[in-house]
Parts: structure tokens; sequence; C-alpha cells
């Protein structure tokens, strides 16, 4: 993201016209995973694969595979929280902890 | 000229029938004074089934161009009709047709504002607009007003912009003149087939349309529109070109009427600039060296080639069908002194306001105008602005 | 003909006097004419005295100003002519066709109508009333226009006239008859 806010951004004689997008699905190309100061962790041994959580995502951050949950995608998931707050099972599938944390964490 | 069917037939009729052999793919109007015939005629032809039209009857104005966006957004060729009040209403959508770049096509009878309220023909209402991003063509009379639609949709199309034709409210809308119309098949073929870039419904290439565009991309966005609209004085003229071809019937940016040798010029649009040509005819039976300039297109505004068309005149006076309350003058004539300052040309410019709410124009008072300008260049000093036919 | 005339039609509201100069602008324009037929817009009521006007050219007209100085002048309905000018404007040798069962000579002295204005008169209601049913003049004056005046050839605008009938009516044939009726007798009875 940083790196392409430093990009150079095209003249008036480059873009498409008449403020037209070409292409779909281009939300996937603007990441916004950094905007996120609470992170979800998935609790894979506690989910119960219900997709309340893929259901109510603001940000289609819920990967799933065969109907059953894998993961998040950290690229768009801002850290809203929804998914946890929603998560219907008792003690929670998924934990939030400090995005700083979790990226020192990374690092060790 | 072949082909060509000669009918009596009055501006509305003139500007449906066009409709008619154009086919567009959907009409979305309101109905509203003098403008109504238009879309009503039409209308019929959709409930006959003589055009394959989706007839769209909206409950405003601003509905009317909102569908008209949707449909040209998701790729088909439309159309509308409307005048004073309705345009008006439109003012927010026009300029959000015009900033996507959608090739509507619009029949506009000129017709004066509220307040107070009035039906009959100024330019207020076109004038409203004139910055909203639309290609503007004003039309003399019913064959004008038939013409200029069957090219606007060819310019539109190409320009990637809409545009907007206007008749003159009841003299020209309601008034039944000689019409030739092309054969429906010679129209068919010289507006052809829309092909649009990008569409919505095209589920091969997928767009996304109007998206939001803050202070890192709106000004590149309008700054790219100013200049398609100065481009489609290209357009225009090559359009224009292939129907003089074609059909015999010439057209420009504007109209010159006895210019070549002209020491006084009158610049004047609409049905008036027909009132004209009949004084420029007497004044030149006893000498006087009067000629015309009729804009056809007020948007583009062709500068450079107007002031290159009035370089050699002694005075001009500029016919203004509408006020700018209080600005240096009416808007044509604003433009027109515009024109003449950056070419270095430094002549009396006269400006009239006339007409307002169908005040008559009449050869007299023309033949005033002229008789001014004569004075003029014989270095008497003569108001800047006058308003003509206003009781005092 | 001149090469130029300018017409003026009266009427009331509802009679049928835009009819007329449309009617009669599409019949000149048969015959190769350049043609301009408008009415006068205001408050449009039933009754109320109205005007249109007729422009008719063998060139391009290009004037869009009103019609100030008819050449000629129709009245439709003569009980105007007690509250409206009818003459107004009209130039000297135009010629004055009113719908009214007296004379020329009666017209000129009831309404004082000046000595160089043609007068001609046609009982078109009676007329429109005998062929086609109604009390429509509009058609039956056509017919005594251009008798009065010879702005177009009869026989031209007969033929289209009835061309453009047999179109609209095609199942009415009593009422292409009826007005082709009407425009004959009115051409024939005209007082000149």
């Amino acid at each position: 993201m940083a790196i392409q806010n430093k990009a150079k951004k095209p003249g008036w004689k480059e873009l498409p016209e008449g403020d037209l997008i070409i292409g779909g699905g281009t939300a996937l190309e603007f990441k916004t995973g950094d905007w996120r100061s609470k992170r979800p962790i998935f609790l894979k041994d506690k989910c119960i694969h219900c997709l309340t959580c893929w259901a109510y995502c603001p940000d289609a951050a819920i990967i799933t595979q065969d109907g059953k949950v894998v993961g998040y995608d950290y690229e768009h998931c801002k850290g809203c929280g929804i998914c946890y707050h929603e998560c219907p099972v008792k003690g929670k599938a998924i934990m939030m902890v400090s995005e700083k944390e979790a990226k020192a964490n990374e690092k060790k | 000229m072949a082909n060509e069917k000669i009918v009596a037939r009055t501006g509305n009729e003139a500007m449906a029938e066009a409709m008619r052999q154009i086919n567009p793919d959907v009409v979305a109007a309101y109905p509203i004074t003098p403008a109504t015939e238009v879309v009503q005629i039409f209308a019929g032809y959709v409930a006959d089934g003589i055009v394959d039209t989706e007839f769209v009857p909206v409950e405003s104005e601003h509905s009317a161009m909102s569908a008209c966006i949707g449909s040209s957004a998701a790729g088909g060729r439309t159309m509308t009709g409307t005048s004073s009040q309705g345009l008006a209403l439109m003012a927010e959508m026009l300029y959000i047709a015009a900033g996507l770049r959608l090739p509507i096509v619009m029949a506009d009878v000129n017709r004066a504002l509220s307040s107070p309220i009035n039906i009959h023909c100024d330019h207020s209402d076109t004038m409203m607009v004139r910055d909203a991003g639309w290609i503007q063509i004003f039309s003399e009379n019913c064959q004008e007003a038939y013409d200029n639609m069957l090219q606007a949709v060819r310019i539109a199309e190409t320009a990637k912009l809409p545009v907007v034709v206007t008749t003159d409210g009841f003299i020209i809308s309601h008034g039944m003149e000689r019409l030739e119309i092309l054969s429906d098949e010679d129209a068919k073929n010289f507006v052809g087939e829309y092909k649009p870039e990008n569409y919505l419904l095209n589920f091969d290439k997928p767009i996304t349309v109007g998206a939001l565009d803050l202070t890192d991309y709106y000004f590149e966005h309008k700054r790219q529109q100013v200049e398609a609209i100065k481009d489609s004085k290209k357009v225009i003229l090559d359009v224009a070109k292939e129907f003089g071809t074609k059909y015999g019937r010439t057209y420009g940016l504007f109209e010159q009427y006895k210019m070549d040798d002209a020491q006084i010029a009158i610049v004047a649009m609409g049905s008036t600039a027909g009132t004209t040509k009949v004084v420029v005819d007497e004044l030149r039976k006893n000498g006087v060296k009067a000629g015309l300039i009729k804009p056809r297109v007020f948007r583009p505004f062709p500068k450079e080639e107007l002031a290159e068309a009035l370089k050699n005149v002694k005075a001009i006076a500029v016919m203004d069908r509408s006020d700018s309350m209080n600005a240096q003058e009416g808007p044509l004539c604003v433009e027109v002194k515009a024109a003449l300052f950056d070419a270095d040309i430094k002549v009396p410019v006269l400006n009239y306001i006339y007409g307002l709410g169908g005040r008559e124009i009449k050869l007299e008072d023309i033949n005033f105008v002229y008789n001014e300008l004569t004075d003029a260049v014989s270095g008497k000093s003569k108001n800047r602005i006058s308003y003509l036919g206003v009781r005092e | 003909m001149k090469d130029f005339t300018e017409i003026r039609w009266h009427g009331r509201g509802g009679q049928g006097a835009k009819t007329a100069a449309l009617l009669l602008a599409d019949a000149a324009l048969a015959s190769g004419k350049y043609i301009q037929a408008f009415p006068e817009y205001g408050p449009e009521r039933m009754g109320a005295p109205v005007a249109s006007f007729n422009r008719i050219s063998s060139s391009q007209i290009s004037l869009h100003s009103g019609v100030t100085s008819p050449n000629i002048v129709i009245v439709l309905d003569p009980t105007l002519m007690d509250s409206v000018d009818v003459t107004e404007g009209m130039t000297s040798g135009g010629t004055l066709l009113v719908n009214i069962e007296k004379t020329p000579v009666e017209v000129r002295a009831q309404f004082g109508i000046d000595a160089g204005i043609k007068i001609a008169t046609v009982d078109a209601s009676k007329i429109s009333t005998e062929t086609i049913g109604r009390d429509i003049p509009n058609t039956p004056m056509l017919g005594a226009l251009i008798k009065a005046t010879g702005i177009l050839d009869f026989k031209e605008m007969i033929d289209d006239t009835k061309k453009k009938l047999e179109k609209k009516f095609r199942t009415k044939p009593e009422v292409i008859a009826g007005n082709l009726k009407a425009i004959e007798r009115a051409y024939s009875e005209v007082k000149i």
C-alpha cells in the first residue's frame, strides 16, 4: 500500500475517459490490511464452520475452502472485529490480538 | 439528395420524426410545454410498435435524465426531450451525464425560466446549463432541428459527449414549415449502429461507472472532459461534412450570411437569425454592407473561427435572448467579445438583450440594430448593452 | 400569385383557425410552395378570439417574426368583427374574406371597411352544415380563399385534399365526399 501511494499517478491524458474503472474486481488491488490495529487469529480447533463470520465480514476477508473456514485475508482485513463479535461458539473461535504484538511475534 | 420526402411539419414533429428514424434503445422523458409533443408523438410510435424503443415514463425531469444516464451507461442509445423548468430540474444530472461521457441526445425547446412564469421562447434555459459539459446545438428552423437531431447522434457517439439540440419555443416548435426528410433507410445508415467501447452490460469486460474521485483524480477527469469538448469541434465538422455531401444541406460551427464584404454584422442564434437574413437582404439592396453570423454550436464555442470571420467588420451587434443578470453582457456577447479580445480585434461591440419571455422580435427591431451599427462605425457612442423591445 | 403572401385567420377557440392554417399550408406545400403555419399562443379558452397565420412563398422563408401586415385576412366567425379589428395592419389591395351570409357591399358598410381592401364573403357555415353535417367552416373557406385570391391552383388543391382525406378517412367515404363538396361549393358561391 505504501509503495502504491508513492507511485506516480496517471495524468489526464492517460486516464480512461469518463471516470471509468476498466476491469472487474479492482478492489482486490486496494490493500487495506495496514489499517488494522487488532488482528483476528483463527482458532481452528474451536471453529464449527457455521460461516457466520464469513457472512458478516464487511470486506470478504474470511477465506473458505469447500465450505469451511481456513483463515483470513490479512491484506484486506481491517481488524474491525465483527467476526469475533458474531462468532456463536462458546469462548469464540476467533481471538483478537494487538496487531503490533502480532507483528512482533511474526518477526521472532 | 435522393430519396428525400417533402412534408409540412412543426419543429416538434420534425424532432419526433428524427427520433423515429434514429430508433433509439431507450427514451426516458417527462412532458413540459412547449416540448411535450416531441416525446408525446414519439411515445405514439412506441405504442404503435413503429420503433423498438424502451420508453420510460418517469415522474420528473430529474428522473428522466437519471434513467437516461443508467440506460446510456448500460450501453443503450438514449434520447430525451425537455424545456425550461424541466431542463433546470435536470441540471444536476446533466453534469453527471457529461462527466461520465455518456452520448445522450436531448431535444430541448428553448423557453423562458420562471419567475415570472412564462411558457414562451427565450434562451435562458439552455444558457443556464451551458457549462454542464453538453455540446449545445441551436436550430434556426424545423429543417435544422431535424438535421441537427440526426447529426447529434453521430456527434455524441463519436465525441463521447452528450448533445442537446435546441429549437425556439412555439416559434419553431409549433410553427409548421416545409421539411425535407431523408428516407428511413438513409437516416438509419447515416446514424449507424451504436457500438460503445465500454458499457455496463458487457459482462466480458466489466467496468465501474461513477467511482468517487477526490482531490487526487477529479481535476484530471475534468481536464480530460474539457479537452473532449474542445476536440468535438472537429467531430461536429466531420459529421456535418458527411451530411452535406450525402444530403446537400451544409452545416458548420456557425453560418456566415453575406459576410464576405460585410462592414457591419449581427451575431444571433436560433429563429432570430432567420429574421435577420431578411433584413440583411433589404439592406444589401440599399447598398449597406450588412452581414450575419449565426452560431450553430454554443458549446464548444468556436472562438478562433468566429474571430476570424469577424476580423474585417467595423462594428458588431450581439443578440442575446437571455440575460446574465449583470455579468459583463449577455452570455453570447461575453463569449464573442472574449474571442475578439484574444484575436486583437478592437471594434465597437454592442449587446442587445431581446425577446425575453417570447417578446416579439420584428424586422424593424433588427433594422434598428443595423442602424445603430452604422452610427457606431461613424464614431457615435452607443450603449454597451441595450434592451430591445422592452417598454420603458 | 404574389411571391410572398402573409395570411391571418381569425376565429374563436375550438373553431379550427389553427387547423385551417395547417390545411392551407399543407395544400400550398403540395403545389411546391414554401410555407409557414403557426397559431397565436395564449391562454387557450373555448370561444375566446384566437388567430393563426400563414406565410406562403415560392422561395425559402427565413422570416420568423409574427405576421403584422397580412395581405389576406380570413374571418371564420363574423361575430368577432364587433370586438376585434380584423383589418389591423392590412395592406392596401389586400383581401378580407368573411364567413357570413351577407354580401361584400353589406359587410363594407356595416363594419366600415377601408376602400383599399377587397372584400369577399361566403356562407361557409351554411355550406358545411349542408355538406358535412356540422358547422365547421374552415374547410369550405379554403375553396373560397382560392377563388377570391388565386393563391393556389384550385384543381391541384382539391386533388391534394382528396388524397389526404382518403388516407385519413378510409372507412368513412361520406366524410371525404362531404368535405370536397364543401370546398367546391364555397369556391363557386363566394361573393367577390
